[in-house]
This record gives structure tokens, C-alpha cells and sequence, in this order.
């Protein structure tokens, strides 16, 4: 007993242990997170959803997972073996290493520990390029939609990747833009850090309310996620990347979809929506018990809830974009806004002036932006050249 | 030498797209007023409660008279086959399900009478044109569509497996023109 409570104040062991229930329960949150979305789409669409298996459907992940795991898994005669069978493991690898620098809690004592001791944080590992980290390996997973829609030797999966890879480039660029904007008003790359500035200055969607709904749309096209999930859009693309895959390389595409939605909401939450702390509550925000700990986890989870909720609800509600669409919402709406943001955020840094100043100019760009579309004349709403109205002849 | 179009290019008129103004052009605006709309449809219990139908709880009510489910064989009144083997729902059959084999019928009011009648519901598109051609209203359709079977082999009814659908259905569904026999 005194050696597992030694072991368990050490922050290395602890680290590992805390990987190993991350593992878990992001296996288990995500399984239910496609529960959730089948119930919300159901719901949606005046209908019930699953609700045979168990209580209300509660049983339906087990039953799906052991469908997964029972079925044919059919490699295809004409694939590239290696790199199909490759694609799945690297999605979901990189899909979940991303938990690595989430601070789910803060910092916290055992009640056996001594009053000396260096306080455990609830963190898989605090490094100081954390942010770095989420970024470079959330943008990894383009590598598992790419290899897989290469390797299924099938155009309908090759147009699904191509895609895919296309969209990420593109939206890598503002979604680095507003975390810029973040990193400078925080002075950290540490998300616990920026966590503890939210604690000190409020939530800093207040300061940048552009750059958070931006974040919020570029996770939206990195996770693959209506409106932008062009690369798997039914309609024109069958599956798209993952059309070949079957049995448990299927499910590791989607566990891995669902993943990325929860790290990237998590990855929002620190940044920009307080983390684990709720403004006004002490006894949360400073308390350095197991149980506060807890608590400050139940507060982060929560969160993340509520964005996957939000995430759900936008996929039923708004159309997929058409591919040019998308490129111009990018290039030409979020690009540019995001740089003005950046833009005025280095400059009140420089000129040492009041944070709130990126509030108003927050506004100021995203009506802007708006202004100058309506201006531009035609081009946003996707009409073509050669839809013009056309003069009668004779 | 092609022909001159009746029309002539006054005729058509060009409409165009209407133009977007600030708040469409923001996209903001609009997608909450879509997730307004996902919302109150996501809260709306009443809706799908009234809606959607538990199936193998409750089922739906059906149109008995005419819904196109299972075939059968009905029975004449004095419980013979009322069937006299005219290969008409055979002819008129589209799907080429139904197989008849006839042989000189033993009752005085008839020529002849089916020793076989099979029908392949698995090939049957259930279009009811047998109960169409059928002259003495033998072949009907039923209000049965809970139709299932372990193998192929189980999905051909034959003549007495036909007979029984009539046996259950009859009730429900009174058989159309009881009055015609032989032929």
C-alpha cells in the first residue's frame, strides 16, 4: 500500500497511469459520443434513434463495437497491402496522442502526500510546446485520410484524400492565425498557462471573440465534420477515403474522427473558454485536493460535451460547402480577418495598451469582412461566370 | 434540315439569383436561424412521439380492400379450390412467379381444376395484376406483408400453403365476389 501511494506521488508514475485512464476513457467517450450523435440526429429529425438495446439504447456502442469486431475484414484485391492496412493504425494513433498535453485538471496533492511535496498535475505530460504539439499532430492525421485514399486504388477514395488534404492545408492557416492571436495575448505556449490567464483575466473569447468562432470553424473543417466533410461526402464520393475499409480499420477511422472532435474541443476550451475552471468558483478554481481536482476534470468534461452537443447540432443544421466555396470562405474570408486580428494584437502588445482594445477590433474586422463581401459584388454566393444573365437576341 | 422552334428567344426570361444582403452575407445570422430550427425540432417530443410508429409494437393501420401484401387462394363455398387453372394470372404475371399445373377437374361445374399452383413471393413484385386477370376472383391479395422465411425454398407457397392464407385472411379481408364458381 505504501509503495503504490509512493509510486502514485511520483509525477512520472502518475503521468502514466493518468495515460493509461485518458486511453480508456477516450475509447469509451468516444464510443458513446456516436451514440450521442445518433441520438441527436435522430432527435433532429423527429425520430427516436436507437433505443433496443438497453435502457433508452444505452447498450448500442457495445453492440456496434462487437459488430465492428465480428465482421469480414475485406482487404481488396488491388490495394497497396502495406499502406492500407498502415492508414487506419496512423489515423487513430495520431488521433489520440493529442491527449498527451490536454490539462484535464490543474495541479492537486494526495491527502498522504507531505506539505512539501511538488504537487501532481493531471496532465499525460506538461510540456512547454504544448500547443505546438496539438497543432503539429492534429494536422498529422491528414497523413492516415491521404494514405487511405491512396492505397484503396479506388478514384471515388483517391478524390476523398485529395480532398481532405487540400481542406487542411487550407484551413491550417487561420486556424494557426488565431491560436497566434491567443499565444500573444497569453505569453505562453501552455495551455495550463493559458488556462491559469483565463483564471486571472477572464475567459478570453471576451478578447477575441473573432478568433474563437474562427478556431471553432477551422476544427470544424480539421476533424472532417459537416459542413466540410468533402471528403467523405455520400453523395458524390461514396464513402470517400475510408469506401474500402471494412470491419475494425472502419471503426478506427471513426474512432479517430471522434477523437479529433474531442481534442480539438478540448484544445478550444483551454484556450479560449476558461479550461477546467469556472470563473467565480473558488473553491474549484483554487483548491488543491483529489477531489477538486475531480471536479475541475467534471467541469472540463462537461465543456467538452456541451461542444460536441454543438458540433452535432451544426452538422443537421447547415449543408455541406461546395468545394470552391469552402477554398474562398478560407482564403478570402478567414485568412485575411484572422491576420487583422493577429495584426492587432501585436500592435496592443507593443503599445502596451489594455487588452480589451482586440474586443471592439474583433467586431470591427468581422463586420468589415462582411461589408467588403457585399461590396465585392457577386462572387461569395458560389454564382458562376457562366450563369450570367445573358442579353435576348431578336 | 432541322425544324424552325415555335419559340422565339423573347420568350425566355432570365431570372436572377436575388442578392444577398449583410446578415446573408455574414453567414452568422442565418446558420443560428437554421440551429433555432434544429433545436426546436430536437425539443419537440410531441412531434416524433406522433409520428414515428414502434413497429413491431404497434403497426400501422392499413387499407385492408386494396393494399397489395401476400397472395392467396381463396375457397369457394363449399371449400374447394376456387380456382379452374386458366394460366390467366400466369400469362398476365410480369415477374413470371406464378406456376400453375392444371388436371381434368372431378366437379361437375368446372373443366379443370390446379393440381400445382405455386408462387415464388420472392419474385413476385406485388403489382396485383393476377388479381386483375383472375376471371372467378381466385388469386387475391392480402393485407399480409409481415412476410419472412429462412430459404428460398420456404419463400414458393404451393397450393395448400396459399389455401391457408385464405383460411387466416378471410376474415379481415372478405373474399370480393363469393358468387362466381366454375367456369
Amino acid at each position: 500500500m505504501e509503495s503504490i501511494r509512493n509510486i502514485l506521488a511520483d509525477q512520472f508514475w502518475f503521468s502514466i497511469v493518468l495515460g493509461l485512464v485518458v486511453f480508456g476513457g477516450i475509447q469509451g467517450a468516444v464510443a458513446y459520443a456516436i451514440l450521442l450523435e445518433r441520438k441527436l440526429s435522430a432527435w433532429t429529425q423527429d425520430r427516436y434513434g436507437p433505443n433496443r438495446v438497453g435502457p433508452y439504447g444505452l447498450l448500442q456502442p457495445i453492440a456496434d463495437g462487437l459488430k465492428f469486431f465480428l465482421k469480414e475484414d475485406i482487404i481488396p484485391a488491388n490495394v497497396d497491402r502495406a499502406l492500407f492496412i498502415f492508414a487506419p493504425w496512423m489515423i487513430f494513433v495520431v488521433a489520440l496522442v493529442g491527449f498527451a498535453v490536454i490539462p484535464w485538471g490543474g495541479s492537486f496533492k494526495f491527502g498522504w502526500m507531505s506539505e512539501t511535496a511538488k504537487p501532481l498535475v493531471v496532465q499525460v505530460a506538461s510540456v512547454d510546446i504544448g500547443l505546438l504539439y496539438i497543432v503539429a499532430v492534429s494536422s498529422l492525421s491528414v497523413y492516415g485520410v491521404v494514405l487511405g485514399g491512396w492505397a484503396s486504388n479506388n478514384k471515388y477514395s483517391f478524390y476523398g484524400g485529395l480532398r481532405a488534404a487540400a481542406q487542411m492545408l487550407s484551413y491550417e492557416v487561420p486556424m494557426g492565425m488565431c491560436l497566434m492571436a491567443a499565444i500573444l495575448m497569453t505569453g505562453s505556449l501552455r495551455l495550463e498557462e493559458m488556462v491559469d490567464w483565463q483564471a486571472r483575466h477572464g475567459w478570453a473569447v471576451m478578447y477575441h471573440p473573432l478568433a474563437a468562432l474562427v478556431l471553432f470553424i477551422t476544427a470544424l473543417a480539421e476533424a472532417n465534420r459537416m459542413p466540410f466533410d468533402l471528403a467523405e461526402s455520400e453523395q458524390e464520393l461514396i464513402g470517400g477515403y475510408h469506401t474500402e475499409y471494412s470491419a475494425l480499420k472502419l471503426a478506427l477511422f471513426f474512432l479517430a474522427e471522434y477523437s479529433h472532435m474531442i481534442t480539438s474541443s478540448a484544445m478550444m476550451i483551454c484556450i479560449f473558454f476558461g479550461g477546467y475552471l469556472v470563473p467565480g468558483w473558488t473553491w474549484l478554481n483554487t483548491t488543491t485536493t483529489f477531489g477538486a481536482a475531480l471536479a475541475r476534470v467534471a467541469v472540463l468534461a462537461f465543456k467538452i460535451f456541451l461542444f460536441i452537443c454543438l458540433y452535432m447540432l451544426i452538422r443537421w443544421t447547415i449543408p455541406r460547402f461546395r468545394f470552391d466555396q469552402l477554398m474562398r470562405l478560407a482564403w478570402k474570408g478567414l485568412v485575411p480577418m484572422t491576420m487583422a486580428v493577429v495584426a492587432a494584437q501585436g500592435i496592443v502588445l507593443y503599445m502596451g495598451w489594455s487588452q480589451w482594445v482586440t474586443l471592439p477590433v474583433n467586431v470591427g474586422v468581422l463586420l468589415f469582412g462582411g461589408f467588403v463581401s457585399v461590396a465585392g459584388g457577386k462572387a461569395v454566393t458560389g454564382r458562376q461566370l457562366s450563369m450570367r444573365r445573358v442579353e435576348a437576341i431578336g | 434540315m432541322t425544324a424552325k422552334p415555335d419559340w422565339k428567344q423573347t420568350d425566355i426570361v432570365y431570372v436572377d439569383q436575388p442578392e444577398l444582403s449583410m446578415t446573408e452575407r455574414l453567414y452568422l445570422p442565418q446558420i443560428f436561424g437554421g440551429m433555432k430550427t434544429t433545436l426546436r425540432h430536437m425539443f419537440k417530443k410531441k412531434l416524433r412521439d406522433d409520428m414515428v410508429v414502434q413497429y413491431p409494437e404497434q403497426k400501422r393501420t392499413l387499407r385492408k380492400e386494396n393494399y397489395r401484401g401476400v397472395h392467396r387462394l381463396n375457397r369457394d363455398d363449399q371449400g374447394r379450390v376456387a380456382c379452374v387453372a386458366c394460366f390467366m394470372c400466369e400469362t398476365a404475371c410480369p415477374a413470371h412467379c406464378i406456376h400453375i399445373e392444371g388436371a381434368p377437374s372431378p366437379w361437375p361445374d368446372r373443366e379443370k381444376y390446379p393440381i400445382k399452383f405455386d408462387i415464388d413471393e420472392l419474385r413476385c413484385i406485388y403489382c396485383g395484376m393476377c388479381e386483375e386477370a383472375c376471371p372467378v376472383d381466385a388469386i387475391e391479395l392480402t393485407p399480409e406483408y409481415q412476410l419472412v422465411g429462412h430459404s428460398r425454398e420456404e419463400m414458393i407457397f404451393d397450393k395448400e400453403k396459399l389455401l391457408s392464407v385464405f383460411d387466416r385472411t378471410k376474415d379481415e379481408k372478405p373474399r370480393k365476389n363469393p358468387n362466381i364458381t366454375g367456369y
